[in-house]
């Protein structure tokens, strides 16, 4: 293995464990279900819709579920470091800062990964009471992936800016109700009102919305997988900014 | 193995470090002392590369920290100011953790934590949480991780704070034991330990180096050093005045009464030329006089002298 790689898979794991070795992990999985499970069939109205699909009544929360519990999960993941003081020991190791962040963005996503898998029930129950399209599901639970991992990325970038986690959480909510916003329909059509197509077209050209809709409906486009790929790495490379300007260059 | 060049660092228009110099070879420990905000940390942190200066050069063996920075930092061990652990691992899982991120393996890993473990004492704690540890042996901890990969260069700032007085010494007898063959850098307020375990020290104040040299040499540098003190019983003040003045070697003599009754003599050479005889002269003086003394010795002069005199603190400065 590649030394750069052996690095990151290094502190992957150390943070991996992290979780895992206080209560956090598991108060967060046990939130991050039981919410899932009350917007899916008290909000959602699973049952009342009567369709075997999961777009409406499973995937179209995940954007506000995850609003809040994605920046919980990912606050500390600098701050903490920061405050501990701790960062510098990791930055005086030789390991590069891209390696670093690029393996607490991967274990946190990992981690999202293993709580959004657990939601598997949920796919045995549409799947018991009719038939769903398997492919639907699928792209649906990739988009989900993408999006908390967009979220996370913008998470990981607002950690690194202060070494107190309530302020990092406060910032990557309100960054990621942007990216929700531009793009969520009853704020659109109050733009499109009075603002000229190319503005409407930019602002919603920022929101996860539009793209994650496309996932909803079943599509896997090339165009939303780089949408959420170009957040994550903008994040990410942001992220690296920020620890080089900490450090006084 | 480190050479630090014209190291300058601002930190907006302050100024922390202003042109520091000077090479650790291998085999040399060196002391570095400073009041506290002089810039020694900044400036150890830009020599393990965590700041990277606003100019200057630092090159730890052949790697320069700014253009190979983890060539460089593979060579070298670092101790930050605070000790800081990862609070959320045991002391097994973070010394593991630090060994694997050293490019360790395997039995590799096990070999190095036991031996650290066993140097630090750490082996009672192994398997507890960072968490629960006293500050000590958090210290340590954050020691073992530094010294984990027998690095060439060993960079700690202020290893012993912290510590009781026998963990102290430990800490003292490991960097001893390990400057025979390795360029070890660091700082701490305490000055005898700069005696016990330096080759050389550098004194650093509002970032730039104002002394550099031996224990010794430094020593030389104090008031008194270099002066004799003699301790007389029964002898009237004004006769033991008169006769040390009276001698060539002699610069000025300073008198003092002691609460046992005995009266103490300081005389200061009157040039470098004459340091050599003083004692001898004095001697002689006291014996030709008949004079009871219960001590006579030259004062090698302390580092902490030193060290007031050309770190006067800022009140002092504008004062002046």
């Amino acid at each position: 293995m590649n030394e750069s790689l052996r690095n990151i898979w290094t502190i992957l794991k150390r943070e991996l464990n992290g979780y895992f070795a206080s209560p956090v992990a598991y108060v967060f999985i046990v939130i991050f279900l039981l919410l899932n499970g009350f917007f899916t069939f008290m909000l959602g109205g699973f049952f009342e819709l009567g369709e075997a699909s999961l777009s409406r009544p499973f995937f179209n929360w995940h954007p506000w579920l995850y609003l809040f519990l994605v920046p919980a999960a990912g606050m500390r993941l600098w701050a903490e470091e920061r405050r501990v003081g701790t960062l510098e020991l990791l930055l005086t190791m030789p390991v590069t800062a891209a390696q670093a962040i690029i393996g607490k963005f991967l274990a946190c996503w990992a981690f999202l990964a293993l709580a959004l898998a657990l939601t598997f029930p949920v796919v045995g129950t549409v799947y018991y009471l009719g038939h769903p399209d398997g492919g639907a599901v699928f792209a649906g639970y990739v988009g989900s992936l993408l999006l908390a991992g967009a979220y996370l990325a913008v998470t990981v970038a607002t950690s690194a800016m202060t070494r107190n986690q309530v302020i990092s959480f406060i910032l990557s909510v309100v960054i990621c109700f942007f990216l929700i916003l531009a793009g969520w329909e009853p704020v659109t059509s109050l733009l499109v009102r009075w603002a000229p197509a190319g503005l409407v077209e930019l602002v919603t050209g920022f929101s996860v919305m539009p793209h994650f809709a496309s996932f909803q409906r079943g599509v896997i486009d090339f165009r939303d997988l780089l949408f959420f790929a170009s957040v994550i790495v903008f994040s990410l490379f942001g992220t690296s900014v920020i620890l080089r300007g900490l450090r006084g260059a | 193995m480190i050479d630090v060049e014209n190291l300058i660092k601002e930190f907006g228009p302050k100024r922390a470090v202003n042109g520091v110099s000077f090479t650790v070879r291998r085999g040399e420990i060196l002391g570095f002392l400073g009041p506290n905000g002089a810039g020694k940390s900044t400036t150890m942190r830009m020599i393990t590369g965590f700041f990277p200066p606003t100019s200057g050069r630092v090159r730890i063996g052949d790697h320069d920290i700014a253009e190979a920075p983890t060539a460089a930092k593979k060579l070298i061990g670092y101790l930050p100011e605070s000790a800081p652990c990862y609070s959320d691992m045991t002391v097994n899982g973070f010394l593991r953790f630090t060994a694997e991120l050293r490019g360790m393996r395997g039995a590799q890993i096990d070999a190095a934590v036991a031996k650290v473990a066993g140097l630090c004492f750490l082996e009672g704690v192994l398997h507890q949480s960072v968490d629960t540890l006293s500050k000590g042996y958090r210290h340590r901890t954050c020691f073992a991780q530094s010294i984990l990969h027998d690095p060439e260069v060993l960079v700690l700032d202020e290893p012993t704070d912290g510590l009781d007085p026998n963990q102290k010494h430990e800490v003292r007898q490991i960097i001893k034991r390990m400057g025979q063959t390795k360029a070890i850098i660091f700082s701490t307020h305490i000055l005898e330990e700069v005696e016990a375990c330096c080759s050389r020290a550098i004194i650093i104040d509002r970032g730039t180096v104002v002394a550099n040299g031996t224990p010794a040499e430094l020593k030389a540098r104090a008031d008194a050093a270099g002066s004799v003190h003699l301790r007389v019983r029964g002898v009237a003040a004004e006769t033991l005045k008169s006769k040390l003045g009276a001698l060539s070697v002699v610069g000025r003599v300073q008198l003092q009464d002691n609460a046992d009754g005995s009266l103490s003599a300081r005389a200061f050479p009157r040039d470098k030329s004459t340091r050599a005889d003083l004692a001898q002269s004095i001697a002689q003086t006291a014996t030709q006089s008949g004079w009871s003394f219960d001590e006579l010795h030259t004062e090698e002069g302390r580092l902490d002298d030193v060290f007031r005199a050309i770190t006067l603190p800022d009140s002092v400065k504008t004062r002046e």
